[in-house]
């Protein structure tokens, strides 16, 4: 579904990715770990068509980047730390937006749809502004399912949530991670991490040092992996 | 929770025809100046902001230039502040528009959309400049009241809609770049005004015609002037906006 | 690091010979203009330093076109450099033109189309300059200077072209003159070659100053690398 070869990005002189490589199944849900600076956000606004590789190849779903960015774009969705909401519309006003930017059909009732999804029906016509961290996160989950998607790029979504709000936010990941999607999660946080992925790469210095399968590793073994990898570099 | 139902919600397919494919250009420019016109209706944040502002201008000018009676209906003078008004309310309101989109990453948001970024200028600028009229025809009424002088004057009207036009399709390009900058609240008016002063030098002309009543042959070069420069202009934002957004 | 090259050693000293005949003929190879005095001299340099003040925009916003096109970094080195010289030349020919303008239009200062888009072309320069000052990241940088750069670069003409419909003073000396405009005069062949000869030496200082600046910028640019290499 997603693969990517010798991706090097820079940042001027500075380089951030350096010559990754990385490849993601359908149906799979890949945890890139690694700390700040690594590169993480770097290579998810690139897979999101949001910043141009400066080498290399990236193909999405059979399509390249960035040149064919516009069908890439059809087939993702991205949850970023950032809601990307407007808090001058209401939930229903700003997924009716987003439905009709992407030109998704039948939008009235999707969009009931997806608000039930996300467990924000009843307040859907309050104004966004109004919403705590960990509802805003959860219609910024439902704009980003609103085309059903194949990808989805989950960019440290538990930023700025309590336990309660992120373990909320989860039950939503988990659901609509499913149904055969695709989905790449940045995070720092290894414990969030272990409970949704099925496969963990580390992430260290712009390459992928290590990568490991849900069903090879022991849950506790989980912090030691990540830390033998980070040395690697 | 719900199931998700078997019906695909996938928008259309690229390859589509032409047509189907401007459609959806302004569908999404639609959908743009929509949302930046509910919101605001809304809120009303940024007209009241830019209302109050033109009304400060006028009694700034007032004891400024401490007007008497004869000068102030002078037609030099009258069209010299009135846009003085319109371009200092643009420019907040435009910084406004674009720090809407820029604060929440609402504009990744829209980046993320399958449009073509040229659908995200344009609704844009068309909002921006629904929002720059509405403040313009709430002022020419108190400047005539205030000032005793009669400015609804079709001529008049047109240069303000042409002037507008020019001005609103530089500003949004240089406004998305100026919130985009550490520097933004101050970029904007010294990005914008250098740039822009042809279009407020041909709208100040021609309006001074129309309200000292010339002859159409003395103020149609203007008219034309701004025509061009809101071609110019538009069709140059859009060949570079690409580049302001993009990374 | 690379050396020093050749030619531009050469043009350094070509440059500096050309500058100082420039200066002696248009203090004494040149002759002494009827009306207006020893104050028309300035003309020389005034003019010249004009036209490399637009040789710097227009520099810039090619710079721009094809940094936007290739998004290669040397093209962003090139276009700053071009503002950078402009702004100094513009500026030295506004000063001279106002130490000109004092005895003969009897003011340092007129909105004169070409006074105001030669002020116009500085604000540009200058918002240009604080635009990349405020913007961290090198590649988002220049990508906005580009776009500014070709944005203002269309400004500009249309400006000059606004404020031609109102009556000029301004002498206009190369072309047709306007009869009405204080301060014209007609050339002697000695100061036309003086004027043409101002031109050249101008234009010398101008790709002189380019090309140090644009490998003062690569410098920057290697120093900068090797930083990020021992950081590492």
């Amino acid at each position: 579904m997603i693969k990517v070869r010798k991706l090097v990005k820079r940042f001027g002189l500075k380089t951030v990715l350096r010559g990754m490589d990385f490849h993601a199944d359908q149906g799979e849900f890949v945890a890139l770990l690694g700390p700040n600076g690594a590169g993480k956000t770097t290579f998810l606004r690139i897979l999101a068509s949001l910043s141009r590789p400066s080498m290399g190849r990236v193909n999405i779903a059979g399509y390249r980047l960035p040149d064919q960015a516009s069908a890439v774009r059809r087939r993702l969705g991205v949850v970023s730390h950032q809601p990307l909401l407007y808090g001058d519309l209401t939930a229903e006003e700003n997924l009716r937006f987003y439905g009709r930017m992407y030109g998704v059909r039948d939008l009235q009732s999707r969009v009931a749809e997806v608000l039930e999804l996300v467990g924000l029906t009843p307040r859907r016509r309050d104004l966004v502004r109004t919403y705590s961290r960990g509802m805003q996160q959860r219609l910024a989950i439902g704009r980003a399912v609103l085309h059903d998607p194949d990808v989805m790029l989950f960019d440290e979504p538990h930023t700025g949530l309590d336990q309660d709000a992120s373990a909320m936010l989860d039950t939503v990941l988990r659901e609509v991670a499913a149904r055969g999607r695709t989905v790449v999660m940045t995070s720092h946080d290894l414990a969030r991490a272990a409970d949704l992925a099925s496969r963990f790469d580390v992430i260290s210095r712009g390459v992928i040092t290590a990568s490991v399968k849900r069903d090879e590793i022991e849950p506790n073994n989980l912090l030691a992996f990540y830390r033998q990898a980070l040395q690697v570099a | 929770m719900t199931i998700e139902s078997e019906s695909s919600y996938l928008p259309e397919e690229q390859g589509t025809p032409a047509a189907s494919k401007v459609a959806g250009f302004l569908r999404a420019m639609g959908a743009v100046v929509w949302k930046d016109l509910s919101a605001e209706l809304r809120s009303r944040e940024l007209l009241s902001a830019m209302l109050i502002f033109a009304l400060l201008v006028i009694l700034i000018f007032n004891f400024a230039l401490d007007l008497d009676p004869a000068t102030r209906r002078e037609p030099t003078i009258t069209a010299g502040v009135l846009w003085v008004i319109f371009v200092f309310a643009g420019t907040l309101g435009l910084n406004r528009s674009m720090a809407i989109e820029k604060d929440r990453g609402c504009l990744d948001g829209l980046l993320l959309a399958p449009v073509d970024r040229s659908a995200i200028y344009f609704g844009k600028a068309l909002g921006n400049l629904v929002f720059m009229l509405m403040v313009e025809f709430i002022v020419l009424p108190i400047y005539s009241l205030l000032y005793n002088v009669n400015l609804f004057n079709p001529g008049l009207l047109l240069v303000i809609l042409l002037g507008s036009i020019g001005y609103v399709a530089v500003g949004t390009l240089l406004a998305t770049m100026a919130v985009q900058a550490r520097t933004r609240d101050i970029l904007l008016p010294i990005l914008l005004f250098p740039v822009v002063l042809p279009v407020i030098l041909a709208a100040v002309k021609a309006s001074t015609g129309f309200l000292d009543g010339s002859e159409m042959d003395v103020i149609r070069p203007w008219i034309n002037l701004l025509i061009a420069y809101d071609i110019i202009f538009s069709a140059v934002a859009f060949m570079v906006f690409d580049y302001v957004v993009e990374e | 690091m690379d050396s020093k090259p050749r030619l531009l050693t050469i043009i350094d000293i070509v440059t500096v010979v050309l500058l100082l005949i420039a200066t002696y003929m248009v203090f004494f190879y040149a002759p002494q203009e009827a009306v207006m005095g020893d104050v028309q001299r300035v003309f020389y340099f005034h003019v010249a330093a004009g036209w490399v003040g637009m040789l710097g925009f227009i520099g810039a916003a090619v710079a721009g076109i094809i940094y936007l096109i290739k998004k290669d970094r040397k093209w962003d080195i090139v276009g700053l450099a071009a503002v950078e010289i402009g702004i100094v030349f513009i500026f030295i020919n506004i000063v001279t033109g106002s130490i000109w303008a004092r005895p003969i239009w009897n003011t340092w200062w007129t909105w004169d189309p070409r006074l105001t888009t030669a002020t116009v072309m500085l604000l540009i320069y200058f918002a240009y300059l604080m635009l990349r000052q405020g913007i961290e990241d090198p590649d988002r940088r220049a990508r906005f200077a580009a776009v500014y750069a070709i944005v203002g670069s269309l400004s500009v003409p249309l400006t000059y072209f606004s404020a031609r419909i109102f009556r000029t003073i301004h002498p206009i000396v190369i072309g047709s003159g306007d009869p009405n405009a204080t301060g014209s005069f007609d050339m002697t062949p000695m100061m036309l070659q003086t004027f043409m000869f101002g031109l050249l030496t101008f234009t010398f200082i101008f790709i002189d100053l380019f090309w140090h600046r644009i490998r003062l910028g690569r410098k920057a640019d290697q120093i900068e690398q090797l930083r990020l290499k021992t950081m590492e």
